[in-house]
């Protein structure tokens, strides 16, 4: 109920259209991989999937950021049902890749921002190599690039209040991990086929 | 309710409009066969269907009085703003100046003009709001581009909301023999005002389409010809001064008023365009089906409104 409402809210303000380039929506397990500008990306993401594809997609978010207050707990819990991941004491107990395996295993597909953390200016930093390790785990996952564009003015860092701007959420064509590719390599490549999304 | 004779005969005009356009687009579907030709057509049935819904909220709008038009085009306002600065390229600095231009100056504008305070009205964008956002700008401390940026916040305001408030400000208009009581015949004057300037806008396509060739500004729109500028602006000034029993002016009266609004309509198109193709887009958007965006559609009613409103005021009031 509330989840919808805020899908509804999401696209209404940002007039947001979905690009489904590369591939369909479809409810074969996902791990839907974007460039990460805004609080709001995985909102705006989520909610551009069709309601049924929703219940069985799930955001990874930071662990630290979404406990930070009782109400982005609720949210992070109960809206989004966020698999929450440790960016900063990091040991083998609650190693994110472990988490966000747990979560696959349970069916769900993902929605994973591999930069890390939100760039200030929308350009878009290295990816960390936990794309690679999920891929390695599990090669019947499909990996989709997906490229959400000017959200980072609506909702720049350090700002609370959104201001209503139009957004695009462009899907690409899924990759694979290819047989002996290196994990530079894999990042890399992951990287620029979200890059190659960008509108012109 | 807000419906006399007159603006049951406008409406019914519209239906028939419609109706012709949804006729021929149909015949035409099954005529043509080339492949650019089925495009066009098909871009054409597009446009039809998007003007009869918004015939549809238009003439609802109208028909409920005098606030329904107001909140309409503030909705209207709001959207054409968010694709404008959408492609204007502001920075982190400008996001409190946008917070407050969409959620404060905007609502506030409108409040003013439902409100009836026409001299705030008519001074709080250009004055008021020219003051504020540079200051909220300059508070935010960046400093790069700072001239261009706020000069291009100013712009959009007065376009997408200023101008374009002036349509529904018609209905506010005190006219000899006209009254804030019965709105239905301040609503014929905003019902002339929106259809010159779009049966402007639709038959410069149309013989444009059928005979133009020579293009009036072929770096800014290539779409523009100096055949469908004539034969459109002619052929709409002639259908405008026909409504003249609808409105407080005679023939000639209406047929000159409507002159201007179709050459002001046609600069607006104009400016807008050569805005666009700055930003090296086709549309300001993609939210009304064949057309583009709402800035697409109110780019000439944002530049005659201004205009005609204090024609009218000057000379009629």
């Amino acid at each position: 109920m509330i989840a919808s409402a805020v899908a509804f809210f999401a696209r209404l303000f940002t007039g947001a259209r979905a690009h489904w380039r590369g591939c369909a929506p479809c409810s074969r397990q996902r791990i839907y991989f974007a460039n990460h500008t805004s609080n709001l990306d995985f909102v705006l993401l989520w909610s551009s999937f069709p309601p049924e594809m929703r219940r069985q997609t799930r955001p990874i978010a930071a662990h630290d950021y979404w406990t930070g207050s009782s109400a982005r707990r609720w949210i992070a819990a109960k809206v989004f049902r966020a698999v929450l991941i440790e960016r900063k004491k990091v040991t083998r107990e609650n190693n994110p890749i472990g988490s966000m395996l747990a979560a696959l295993s349970e069916g769900s597909s993902l929605i994973l921002f591999p930069e890390g953390t939100r760039c200030p200016d929308g350009v878009m930093t290295d990816f960390k190599p936990g794309l690679y390790h999920l891929a390695k785990e599990r090669p019947d996952v499909e990996l989709v690039p997906v490229f959400i564009d000017n959200l980072n003015r609506v909702l720049p860092k350090g700002e609370i209040l959104p201001v209503p701007l139009l957004c695009s959420v462009t899907f690409g064509e899924p990759i694979a991990l290819l047989p002996d590719e290196s994990k530079v390599d894999f990042v890399a490549r992951a990287r620029a086929s979200v890059l190659q999304l960008r509108p012109a | 309710m807000n419906l006399d004779r007159e603006t049951l005969w406008l409406f019914g005009g519209m239906i028939a409009i419609l109706t012709v356009a949804s006729i021929i687009g149909a015949i035409l579907r099954r005529r043509v066969t080339s492949e650019s030709g089925k495009k066009v057509v098909d871009n054409l049935v597009a446009r039809t269907r998007a003007w009869w819904l918004m015939c549809a909220v238009f003439g609802t709008a109208l028909a409920i009085g005098r606030l329904a038009p107001v909140v309409m085009f503030a909705f209207t306002s709001f959207l054409a703003l968010r694709e404008f600065i959408t492609l204007t390229p502001t920075r982190p600095g400008d996001h409190r100046a946008l917070f407050w231009a969409f959620f404060i100056i905007l609502p506030l504008h409108y409040w003013f003009l439902a409100d009836q305070w026409l001299g705030m009205f008519l001074i709080f964008i250009p004055v008021y709001a020219f003051l504020f956002i540079p200051i909220r700008a300059a508070m935010a401390g960046e400093t790069e581009r700072f001239l261009e940026r706020t000069a291009k916040i100013q712009w959009g305001l007065m376009v997408c909301v200023y101008f374009t408030s002036y349509a529904p400000a018609l209905l506010m208009l005190r006219i000899p023999g006209y009254s804030v009581e019965t709105p239905a015949q301040n609503a014929k004057l905003l019902f002339f005002l929106v259809f010159v300037t779009q049966i402007s806008d639709v038959m410069q396509y149309v013989w444009g389409k059928l005979c133009g060739k020579r293009p009036v500004a072929p770096k800014v729109s290539p779409s523009k010809t100096v055949e469908g500028l004539v034969g459109g602006g002619l052929s709409a000034t002639l259908l405008g001064a026909c409504l003249w029993w609808s409105t407080p002016f005679t023939f000639l009266q209406a047929a000159g008023l409507s002159a201007v609004i179709v050459a002001m309509g046609f600069c607006g198109g104009l400016v807008m365009s050569a805005i666009k193709r700055d930003r090296g887009v086709k549309d300001y958007g993609e939210s009304i089906p064949g057309h583009g965006g709402v800035m697409d559609r109110i780019d000439s009613l944002c530049f005659a409104a201004p205009v005609f409103f204090h024609l009218v005021r000057k000379f009629f009031c």
